[in-house]
């Protein structure tokens, strides 16, 4: 294992990044303050289309404030503040007249509890575009959605039935159909299977596999080797402790999947991916 | 609640103990008890004068044709008006507090502490409150409409505060999916926020609505007639079943007392009745999250 | 990659501007409003009339007068007598309503079994759901004559019948308030009572009670409020004599009895009888409010600590 020298960190990884013309999105020196308390800071990465990109860390690094910055789930959060700039599609998502509600309309998103609205299995897929106005062909789009997310053959019988009576796994993949039906270019999921079992687990991983054929796939997680299993990419986080005891997260390394499990550059990586702590 | 801690070795009884929960249990006793002699007494007096004639004929000096008919239909007239009044103006007010207020500002604090404050007011100041502006003031008259608004009014707070908690319930999880759906702030609030709310806001209105039906003071301020002997109509002169029962109990003839009883009996099924389908929506429809 | 619907460039701007939402809004306020309307129309509504009577009747006289007699030719307006009947039928319904609410409270939170209290509660909401004129009905023609067959010689009208019943009407408050306030005290105190070897009854009343005390207290206060703008139990049970008495068996005339009274006669508007009403309705909005203040900010304290 190499000892990285502190000079070169920085640079690599920008070398690696502005030679991805092609990427979706462009993280620049990203900042999230929670009522002036730093979440996160100098977050730089960027992120590239039909691939999983991965985010993990130790608990309370902020993954999921970064995360939520992709679709701007963080205005929803008062005293909550983001500086730095994050482009998508060239565009500075935080831009003066950008409007968050059509930025959600293009970055889908999928949590950690399954959250199915109190509606048929229908209704759940059928929301989004509803209230985008999409309303032609509303049969189909449900179907495709369904299909896409591999839940159509189980539910297609039931569709008037709840959603609250599928499994915990079922409605996570509901879920990730409601999402797709809007027809996002994005998903991103925040620890999508932490709440599942394994075999469901395994369903949503094989899943993203098909999905990033399609999409860019950006995760959340804490199980290293989901990350290993399901991530091309992957930036490992950790929390940077200042001397009042203020906890902010850094981006410690972004890089090929195999290279942060195998020949991370950072001790701090080396010592998170051997279980050494975290 | 734990378990009650067993004495270790000889057990001595618990003589205070033991007295203390007779204490209690008599309080407890003394309330079921004076609510047995109440419901008990009110339907021994009252029982046999509930009669068609009680129901559908109007009143009169003589206590055997007298009849609480025009009291019944404006105390119904009443309730609907009132229901169709506040549900809106509570619900409205509701999301607003929940789903569009910030907190922080100064004004909407000032709103929620006037709202729990109006809830506190006693109801004959209601009255006066009509007295002076509805009736009197902007002129509208000793009519049905202004004992609507008056009862309105005085629902108002508890409509509110029930279908606040009743938006409160709802879990923000499903807020949350609908905004990263591309949901706007009022497509988010009409189409998952509200229709998950309803069965609460529904409990809790005709709740309230069964307790402003019960109401006498107000009405009686605004100068609900004591002889009423037609139908009553929105804006005429009316009376209600409370005022009508008020009206018999201060009559000389004992019959009329009688009358006051089975009148009540009336209102207690309404009230029965009213209650029964709040109870009968909160069991069926309300989402346990 | 997925394409979206549209083939126009990306601009991530709102296609229009969204004045839908902006409507919502003002309208929502709007209705909020209302209660704000309310409130303002409450205090001019009584204040107006209010402040006219005190210029004819020094506040002197009114406050410290202890003839009540507005509508005799040469009327005397000291509001002493309501204030006492007042304050003495609500003395005799706490008397009814606190000893009982809390023992009731208690034996809920601390004793009773989950099927007691299946039952119980909802026993207390009938309780407190049936309309005050039933509680007066029941004061006058049943609860009277019955102290009279127990010996207790009590006017038709008088202060005992009326005060015990609108204690038994206070009940239910007094009892899901307090329940409320026991309920938040954390189970780690009775445990902690429990472990030492108490028994049941002191860890309610040592332990339980004493932490949920601004809660109970709350709900006496809130109860007091209630009783003293109670009108319809006072109205029917209690007359209309306005005099000073501590005999509970004579008829004392409250400030809601006389304004419900007062208002159903012929009072022309703007006449001095017309206008007290507007004054005593003054003095019981005033009371009734500084209560249910002190009742909300002994709410909010007992919040504040457990939660």
């Amino acid at each position: 294992m190499t000892i990285s020298n502190p000079i070169h960190l920085a640079e690599p990884m920008v070398e690696r990044s502005s030679g991805r013309r092609d990427a979706i999105f462009k993280v620049r020196e990203l900042e999230v303050t929670y009522s002036s308390k730093a979440a996160v800071r100098g977050i730089t990465l960027d992120i590239a289309p039909n691939e999983v990109t991965a985010i993990i860390g130790p608990s309370g690094c902020g993954k999921s404030t970064f995360i939520r910055c992709f679709n701007r789930m963080n205005d929803l959060i008062p005293g909550a503040e983001v500086k730095g700039e994050l482009l998508y599609h060239g565009l500075d998502l935080y831009g003066p007249r950008v409007d968050a509600v059509e930025v959600r309309k293009r970055i889908g998103m999928v949590f950690q509890k399954p959250n199915p609205f109190p509606k048929s299995i229908y209704d759940n897929v059928a929301f989004g575009p509803r209230v985008l106005g999409r309303k032609d062909d509303l049969d189909g789009r449900v179907e495709r959605a369904l299909q896409q997310a591999a839940l159509w053959d189980e539910v297609k019988h039931r569709l008037k039935a709840s959603a609250l009576s599928l499994s915990g796994g079922q409605q996570q993949r509901l879920c990730i159909a409601r999402c797709l039906a809007v027809q996002p270019d994005v998903i991103l999921m925040d620890e999508p299977a932490s709440a599942l079992d394994p075999i469901a687990t395994t369903r949503i991983e094989d899943l993203m596999q098909e999905l990033k054929q399609s999409y860019a796939i950006v995760i959340v997680t804490h199980n290293m080797q989901q990350a290993a299993r399901v991530a091309d990419m992957t930036a490992f986080f950790s929390v940077d402790i200042a001397d009042e005891g203020e906890r902010t997260g850094i981006l410690v390394e972004f890089d090929r999947t195999d290279k942060i499990f195998t020949q991370p550059s950072d001790q701090r990586t080396e010592d998170y991916v051997t279980g050494r702590f975290g | 609640m734990s378990t009650a801690a067993a004495p270790i070795g000889r057990p001595r009884r618990d003589v205070r103990g033991g007295l203390f929960y007779l204490l209690l249990l008599f309080s407890v006793g003394l309330a079921l008890l004076t609510l047995a002699v109440l419901v008990g007494d009110v339907i021994l007096d009252g029982g046999s004068w509930v009669t068609k004639t009680l129901l559908l004929d109007p009143p009169s000096v003589d206590p055997e044709i007298a009849g609480a008919r025009p009291a019944i239909l404006a105390t119904i007239y009443l309730g609907l008006l009132v229901l169709l009044l506040t549900v809106p103006l509570g619900v409205a007010t509701a999301l607003y507090l929940e789903e569009y207020a910030d907190k922080e500002r100064w004004y909407n604090r000032f709103l929620e502490v006037n709202i729990q404050n109006l809830a506190g007011v006693p109801s004959i100041v209601y009255g006066i409150l009509g007295l002076a502006f509805i009736v009197r003031g902007i002129g509208l008259g000793r009519v049905l409409l202004a004992g609507a608004i008056i009862l309105t009014l005085l629902t108002l707070p508890t409509v509110i505060i029930a279908s606040r908690e009743a938006i409160r319930a709802v879990p923000d999880s499903i807020r949350q999916g609908a905004y990263a759906l591309g949901a706007t702030h009022w497509q988010v609030v009409r189409r998952q926020v509200l229709p998950a709310a309803i069965p609460g806001i529904a409990t809790g209105s005709i709740l309230a609505l069964s307790r402003a039906i019960g109401e006498t003071a107000p009405l009686l301020m605004i100068g609900a007639l004591t002889y009423v002997s037609f139908d009553p109509t929105i804006l005429g002169a009316f009376t209600a079943l409370p005022v009508q029962i008020y009206n018999w109990i201060r009559q000389p003839q004992d019959e009329f007392k009688l009358l006051a009883a089975a009148a009540i009996i009336v209102l207690l099924v309404i009230m029965l009745l009213l209650n029964s389908v709040a109870i009968i929506i909160r069991n069926r429809y309300q989402k346990r999250w | 990659m997925a394409v979206h619907d549209s083939a126009a460039p990306l601009t991530l701007r709102a296609p229009r501007r969204r004045y839908s939402e902006d409507i919502v809004r003002i309208v929502l306020l709007m209705a909020a409003f209302v209660s704000v309307v309310t409130t303002f129309a409450i205090i001019i509504s009584l204040l107006r009339p209010a402040i006219e009577f005190f210029t004819e009747i020094s506040p002197w006289e009114f406050f410290a007068g202890t003839t009540w007699t507005p509508l005799f030719l040469e009327g005397e307006f000291g509001v002493v007598p309501l204030l006492v009947g007042t304050l003495v039928i609500t003395f005799w319904a706490c008397l009814v309503a606190i000893p009982c609410g809390l023992g009731t409270a208690i034996f809920l939170s601390e004793y009773a079994n989950p099927r007691v209290r299946a039952v119980l509660k909802p026993v207390l909401e009938v309780l407190a759901g049936i309309p005050t004129i039933v509680y007066g009905y029941f004061a006058l023609t049943f609860f009277t004559p019955f102290l009279r067959d127990i010996g207790v010689q009590v006017e038709i009208f008088n202060v005992l019948a009326a005060g015990l019943v609108m204690g038994v009407m206070l009940i239910p408050l007094v009892a899901s308030l307090s329940e409320d306030a026991m309920f938040a005290v954390p189970n780690e105190l009775r445990d902690g009572g429990y472990a030492l070897g108490a028994t049941r009854r002191q860890v309610a009343t040592r332990i339980v009670v004493p932490a949920a005390t601004s809660g109970i207290v709350a709900s006496f206060v809130l109860a007091i409020s209630r009783g003293i703008g109670e009108t319809m139990i006072v109205l029917i049970a209690a007359g209309q004599l306005a005099q000073i008495s501590a005999d509970p068996r004579v008829s004392l005339e409250t400030m809601t009895a006389f304004i419900g009274a007062t208002a159903q006669g012929d009072v022309p508007t703007g006449s001095i009888e017309y206008k007290t009403i507007f004054a005593v309705g003054l003095a019981l909005f005033v009371i009734t409010l500084a209560m249910n203040i002190v009742s909300i900010r002994l709410v909010r304290r007992f919040r504040e600590v457990y939660e």
